[in-house]
C-alpha cells in the first residue's frame, strides 16, 4: 500500500516530461512547417492579393499587373450575364446541383445502401460487389475518365450495346445529357468512400442490439431505421461535409467532357482552370479562386466545430 | 420459425440487390479486361481474338510513353520521400515536444489543408512556381505535392504515435540515449507501418494525379503518364485505342498493387484515417 503513490509519482512526472526539447522540437517541425507555409499557406494569401489585380499569363500585364479594386469580382457578379452559360453564376449553380444530386444524394445514398446490404449478404457476393465498388474509387483519374469514354461511345460503347440489347433505344449521352453523365460518373466514382465509412460505423454497433431486434421479430428496414441510422447519424454528417468538399473541388469531370459541350458540365474548379489557364484572365482566375476557398471554409469550420464536439480534449 | 421464409426471400433479394450494383459498378471497367489484349481493339466492348500482348509491345517500343511513365515515378517518389520524412518529424514533434502553441498550429493546419484545395489554389500555385523559377521541372511537381499532402500526412502519423507508449523512448534515454537517438534508434522502428501507410497514400495520390502536372508542366519530357496519355492520339484527334487500353492498364497496376499491399497489411482501417 504504501510503495505504490512512490511508484506512481515519479512515473507521472516522467509522463509530463516532454521527451523533445522545444529547440529540437522546432527543428523536426521545420522542413514540414516550410513545404506547407510555401504551398499551402502563401497560396492562401496570395491568391487574395492576385485576385484584386488584372494579371495576365502573357503580355503587359502578366509583368506589371494593375490593382484593380473589386473590378475581378464585380465582373464575375454582374447581373446582366451572372447566369448566362459559361459565366460564373452558371457555373456556381451547376456546380451547386452537382454536388446535391451527386455527392449528397447519389454517393451518400448509394453508399448507405450498400453499406447495409453487405452487412447481411454472402462473403463472396459481399467480396466481388466491393471489389468493384472500390475499384472505380481507386483506378486513377485519367483511366477512369477513358474508361467512361468508351462506355459511352455513341457508336460502339458498352452502354448503347446494353440498351440496344434490351430493346431501348441508344443515345449519345456526352451530347445529349452531359449533366446527368458527370452526375452518375462522379456516384460511381466516389460511392466507396461513403460506403466503407458507413461500414465500419455499421460494424462499430454492438451485434446483441441487431439479435434483439431480431427476436423481436423487427424486419431489415425496421433494423436499419430504428438501430443502424440512429447510432450512425455523426458518420453520416461527417460523411456529407466531406464528400460535399470533395464534389466541390473536383476537377475529373474535365477529363471526360471537358467542361463542354458549350459549359454544360462546367463546374467552378474547370470555369477557374478555363478563365485562367485557357483566357489567360491570372486576377480573375484569382477571384474564382477566392471564392472557392471561402466555400472551402465554410464547410471546414461547421467540420472541425463537429469534430471538436465529438472529441473535447484535443 | 415462421419468420424464416420471408427472411429466406429477403436475404436472396438482398444478395441479388448487392450483385447487380456489384454488376453495374464493373460495367465501365469490362472493357479494360479485353481491349489491352485485342490487337484490334476499338471503343465497343469485345472479346480479344485471339488473346495477345502486341499492344504491350506497342507500348513499350514508344519511347515517349516509357518515359512518361519513369517521369511518373521520378515525381510520386520524390514526393513520397519529402512527405514521408517531413511528416514523421514533424508528427513526432508534435506529439512528444511541449512547442508552444502546438494546438493552435495542429488546428490552423488542419483548416487550411482542407480549404486550399488544387482545384481553388492553381492561380498562386502557378504564380509561386513561376517566381522561383522552377516552371516545368520534377521539383515543382514534387514540392507542390509535398506541400499539400503534407498536413494530412501529418495528422494521420500524429495519430499513430500518440498511440506509442511513450516508455519505449524514456528508457533508452534513461540509458543514456540523446532525445534524437531515442527518436531515430528506438521511435522510428516502431512508427515505420504508420510511415508505410503515409507513405503509400502519397504514392497513390501523385501518381495518379492530373491537375497538377498539367498546369505546371510544359515539355513533353517531364510529362508523367497521367499528362502523356492524351498523347495518344492520332493527327485527326481520334484515340489509338489500342496503345490507350495497354497504357491504361499498365499504368493503373501500381495503384492496385499498392491498394492490394495495404488492405492486406493493414485492413481497410487506413482509409478511414483520412477523416482524422
Amino acid at each position: 500500500m504504501t510503495t505504490e503513490p512512490i511508484s506512481t509519482q515519479p512515473q507521472r512526472k516522467v509522463r509530463n516530461f516532454a521527451l523533445l526539447s522545444n529547440r529540437a522540437g522546432a527543428a523536426f517541425m521545420l522542413p514540414a512547417g516550410l513545404l506547407v507555409s510555401v504551398f499551402v499557406i502563401v497560396p492562401f494569401f496570395w491568391v487574395i492579393f492576385v485576385s484584386f489585380t488584372n494579371r495576365t499569363l502573357i503580355g503587359k500585364t502578366a509583368l506589371n499587373p494593375d490593382f484593380v479594386g473589386l473590378g475581378n469580382y464585380l465582373a464575375l457578379f454582374d447581373p446582366a450575364t451572372f447566369f448566362q452559360r459559361g459565366q460564373f453564376g452558371f457555373s456556381l449553380i451547376l456546380t451547386t446541383q452537382f454536388v446535391l444530386m451527386s455527392a449528397l444524394v447519389g454517393q451518400a445514398l448509394l453508399g448507405l445502401l450498400l453499406a447495409w446490404l453487405i452487412q447481411t449478404v454472402p462473403p463472396w457476393i459481399k467480396r466481388i460487389t466491393e471489389t468493384f465498388v472500390i475499384a472505380a474509387w481507386i483506378l486513377p483519374e485519367v483511366v477512369i475518365g477513358f474508361a467512361w469514354f468508351a462506355f459511352l461511345d455513341r457508336d460502339a460503347g458498352t452502354l448503347n450495346m446494353l440498351l440496344t440489347g434490351l430493346g431501348l433505344p441508344p443515345g449519345d449521352f456526352l451530347l445529349q445529357q452531359p449533366f446527368w453523365v458527370i452526375v452518375v460518373f462522379n456516384t460511381w466514382r466516389g460511392a466507396a468512400f461513403s460506403m466503407m465509412l458507413f461500414n465500419s460505423a455499421f460494424s462499430s454497433i454492438p451485434p446483441s442490439y441487431f439479435q434483439a431486434a431480431d427476436v423481436a421479430g423487427a424486419s431489415s428496414w425496421q433494423k436499419f431505421r430504428d438501430i443502424g441510422l440512429p447510432l450512425i447519424r455523426g458518420h453520416i454528417v461527417t460523411d456529407l461535409i466531406l464528400i460535399t468538399m470533395w464534389t466541390f473541388n473536383t476537377f475529373t469531370p474535365f477529363l471526360l467532357t471537358n467542361g463542354g459541350p458549350s459549359y454544360r458540365t462546367e463546374l467552378v474548379s474547370i470555369y477557374n482552370y478555363r478563365v485562367a489557364f485557357q483566357d489567360f484572365q491570372f486576377g480573375k482566375g484569382a477571384a474564382v479562386g477566392v471564392i472557392m476557398m471561402l466555400i472551402n471554409l465554410a464547410f471546414a469550420l461547421i467540420y472541425l466545430r463537429l469534430g471538436r464536439k465529438k472529441a473535447p480534449k484535443s | 420459425m415462421n419468420l424464416t421464409i420471408p427472411a429466406f426471400f429477403g436475404r436472396i433479394a438482398f444478395s441479388a440487390l448487392a450483385a447487380l450494383i456489384g454488376a453495374v459498378f464493373a460495367l465501365p471497367l469490362l472493357w479494360f479486361l479485353f481491349a489491352p489484349f485485342n490487337a484490334q481493339a476499338q471503343m465497343g466492348l469485345a472479346v480479344p481474338d485471339p488473346w495477345t500482348l502486341s499492344n504491350f509491345v506497342t507500348v513499350f517500343g514508344n519511347s515517349y510513353a516509357v518515359q512518361a511513365l519513369w517521369n511518373s515515378f521520378i515525381q510520386a517518389t520524390g514526393g513520397v520521400i519529402l512527405v514521408g520524412a517531413a511528416a514523421t518529424l514533424a508528427a513526432y514533434a508534435l506529439s512528444r515536444s511541449s512547442v508552444p502553441g502546438k494546438g493552435a498550429v495542429t488546428y490552423v493546419l488542419l483548416l487550411f489543408s482542407s480549404v486550399v484545395s488544387g482545384s481553388a489554389a492553381m492561380v498562386p500555385i502557378f504564380l509561386i512556381i513561376s517566381a522561383a523559377g522552377i516552371m516545368d521541372t520534377h521539383v515543382a511537381v514534387i514540392l507542390t505535392f509535398a506541400g499539400g499532402l503534407l498536413p494530412t500526412a501529418m495528422f494521420i502519423l500524429r495519430d499513430f504515435i500518440d498511440s506509442i507508449p511513450k516508455s519505449y523512448e524514456e528508457s533508452a534515454m534513461v540509458a543514456g540515449a540523446s532525445p534524437v537517438q531515442a527518436f531515430f534508434d528506438v521511435a522510428l522502428p516502431v512508427i515505420r507501418p504508420g510511415i508505410v501507410v503515409v507513405v503509400v497514400w502519397s504514392f497513390v495520390n501523385i501518381w495518379g494525379s492530373f491537375l497538377i502536372p498539367f498546369v505546371l508542366l510544359r515539355s513533353s519530357d517531364n510529362m508523367p503518364a497521367s499528362v502523356a496519355i492524351y498523347s495518344f492520339y492520332s493527327e485527326a484527334g481520334t484515340p489509338i485505342v489500342t496503345l490507350l487500353a495497354a497504357y491504361s492498364l499498365i499504368y493503373s497496376l501500381p495503384v492496385v498493387a499498392l491498394y492490394l499491399f495495404v488492405s492486406w497489411k493493414f485492413g481497410f482501417r487506413f482509409f478511414g484515417g483520412i477523416k482524422a
